[in-house]
């Protein structure tokens, strides 16, 4: 892109890192589909929804309930998983085995039902509440970054580091990965199915809950906080669909591609340019750029 | 009562309706439906015509959705195209029957250019592919506003024919009226051609469809086509329903309403898209009867309306998976043989173990 002056390089690191922080939230938001997507082949559009839910439910433990920032984080958590356990396991169960657009159905119903739940709970205004990063910044070579933001970086490295742990080292994490690529076989070898598939929903919903604990303060509590989950579809499917490392690098772009298109290409590609780039990769590279072979057997 | 299943002449087993009752039926529907608007109120025309529209809208996604397979999550992508060229062709001054015609045209064209890459991808790929389709053309209406005024928005010319204003409730209704019944006509022989039989062929096997010799990439083109132009109709209808159009009016929300319509229809059927509109088009007007009976803080809001459409989502998908449309064929069934009783006829098989994944 040619030579850098002082302030256009310190302006490249700040978009630099402003991207990855964004990209960083797509990231585990689609991270989190593709472990349910992966677990029990039903892609949650109500995700967005889980994730806005929770920002909701932060709002009100801390600004209205008055608790600490660091009690109401594990206890949104917490109930986001409950939540989504449930819905696993009382609800998507009932359509097992049937076509995948019932899934996209019934999770798309699920996700208008808690948007609207939200909304009559709540009401329709935007609104926000402290956390201990508010209002600080740090300043790291010339660019000057939310502290939130680098803590949404740390976030998001910690929790895939500790998702990563867990898949790989743990007698579950492995139950979880063998029942992901054929169930009958983990459950002809004693895995326990069911269970394994409500646990990873709500690891899922935990993941959602903690971005929009984190995303929330940097845009707003608002309804619309949903729309984080089609930068993260399209993170997906970038990433190649059912693949963890696809997910994180998809998130990644999708977040640069929007912060650099935004300063650098004319007015109005910012809301645009990840799509345009999700169409022309899934024109040249139908599988995503790091998809599992996927192949349809006749 | 019989169905006849023994047909005596070939004119016989080719036409649309078969039996005498059939043709009785739909004989007292469509005289109700003309002299309906006479006899409620001016409001509940508009509200008619309206219904009309996303019948319309409805037939287009069904052919793609129901018939060939294919999720489009941005269906109202084609609406708005269809919509922005019947509003500028009128404003250019082209008579009303060539502008609903250049507008499904355009609209078809669009289907064409999302069609061509599209056909690369499957399933839930191809639903991510179309949504951001989607969003991209609002971005780009609410941009180009040389052409689509913005967000601001553009006003709509009163529909002319002939020299008559047709702007009125009651001769749009019989517009609208008019357009849904050439619609259905053309996609009813539509799917008994042999085109129509790929385009089934094609959502059930795609390897089948080619071992039989269909071309499955132009099959799979041609449904978005000719889902495009029926949609891009729809769009440039809606447009004079609403007398002025915006970006937002042809919004994701446009797009996941009409594949409600078509998934709680009951897949795969005509006559389930045209349930779906009805029940998804009333359901707004119903809320808001039922709001005073509720506590005024949950009344007034619009997640009620929200909520309600989820809820009846989440019914269908539960209880009635193949829609309004499979309950119908059932309850006809029970009828026919009245003082019988056929058991397990409807059964649904449980398929487990089976992956989409490959």
């Amino acid at each position: 892109m040619g030579a850098f002056d002082s302030a256009s390089l310190s302006q490249f690191v700040q978009l630099g890192l402003q991207g990855v922080s964004t990209g960083a939230i797509y990231s585990l938001v689609a991270l989190g589909l593709v472990l349910g997507y992966k677990a029990t082949e039903v892609l949650n559009f109500a995700h967005g929804d889980v994730l806005m839910l929770s920002s909701f439910a932060a709002w009100y433990f801390i600004a209205e309930a008055g608790l600490s920032f660091w009690f109401a984080l594990p206890l949104v958590v917490l109930l986001a998983a409950l939540l989504c356990w449930l819905l696993e396991a009382r609800v998507m169960r009932a359509i097992v085995g049937q076509p995948q657009f019932a899934g996209v159905m019934l999770t798309i119903g699920i996700g208008f039902m808690i948007r609207g739940g939200t909304s009559m709970v709540f009401g329709p205004d935007s609104r926000s509440y402290p956390t201990p990063w508010t209002g600080h910044a740090t300043t790291l070579g010339g660019a000057i970054v939310a502290d939130l933001n680098l803590v949404i970086i740390a976030a998001a490295l910690g929790v895939t580091a500790l998702l990563f742990v867990f898949l790989q080292r743990t007698a579950l994490g492995v139950a979880i990965q063998a029942s992901s690529q054929n169930q009958l076989a983990s459950y002809l070898c004693g895995v326990r199915v069911k269970r394994l598939n409500s646990l990873v929903w709500a690891i899922s919903g935990a993941i959602a809950a903690l971005c929009g604990i984190l995303l929330a303060p940097i845009s707003l509590v608002d309804l619309s906080l949903w729309f984080v989950m089609l930068k993260a579809l399209a993170a997906l499917v970038l990433g190649g669909f059912g693949s963890v490392p696809g997910a994180i690098l998809g998130g990644l772009l999708i977040g640069l591609i929007e912060q650099f298109s935004g300063v650098y290409l004319p007015d109005g590609f910012k809301d645009v340019m990840p799509y345009l780039v999700l169409i022309a990769v899934l024109v040249f590279f139908p599988r995503g750029l790091i998809g599992e072979a996927h192949g349809r057997r006749v | 009562m019989s169905r006849d299943n023994y047909q005596t002449s070939y004119a016989e087993g080719r036409a649309l309706l078969r039996t005498r009752e059939q043709r009785l039926l739909y004989g007292a529907l469509a005289a109700a439906l003309v002299v309906a608007p006479f006899a409620i109120p001016t409001f509940y025309v508009g509200e008619a015509s309206f219904i009309f529209i996303m019948c319309i809208a409805s037939l287009g996604l069904m052919t793609l959705t129901g018939f060939t397979g294919q999720v489009s999550l941005g269906q109202a992508a084609f609406l708005g195209i269809g919509a922005y060229t019947h509003a500028q062709l009128l404003t250019l001054g082209l008579p009303l029957p060539l502008s609903l015609l250049a507008a499904a045209i355009t609209a078809g064209l669009a289907g064409l250019a999302v069609g061509l890459p599209a056909i690369r991808v499957s399933g839930l790929h191809l639903a991510v592919v179309t949504l951001a389709f989607a969003i991209v053309t609002e971005h780009v209406a609410g941009r180009w506003k040389s052409v689509t005024g913005g967000h601001s928005g553009l006003a709509v010319p009163d529909p002319v024919l002939f020299g008559f204003s047709l702007g009125g409730p009651l001769p749009f209704y019989f517009l609208c009226l008019a357009m849904l019944a050439l619609v259905l006509w053309l996609l009813l022989n539509l799917m008994r051609s042999a085109t129509g039989r790929a385009f089934v062929g094609v959502r059930d096997s795609e390897a089948a469809a080619q071992g039989l010799g269909i071309h499955v990439a132009r099959t799979k083109v041609l449904a978005f086509v000719i889902s495009a132009a029926v949609s891009g109709l729809a769009g440039a209808l809606l447009a004079h329903q609403t007398q002025f159009i915006t970006p937002e009016s042809f919004g994701l929300a446009l797009s996941l309403q009409l594949v409600l319509m078509v998934f709680i229809g009951g897949m795969g059927s005509l006559r389930g898209a045209i349930f779906g509109a009805l029940l998804i088009g009333m359901l707004p007007s119903l809320i808001s009867l039922a709001k005073p009976l509720l506590p005024a803080r949950i009344g007034s809001q619009f997640g009620l309306e929200l909520f309600v459409y989820g809820a009846v989502l989440v019914f269908f998908v539960l209880l009635e998976p193949r829609g309004i449309n499979g309950r119908w064929v059932r309850i006809r069934s029970a009828l026919d043989e009245f003082p019988l009783r056929r058991r397990g006829g409807f059964r649904r098989q449980k398929a487990y173990m089976r992956s989409e994944r490959g």
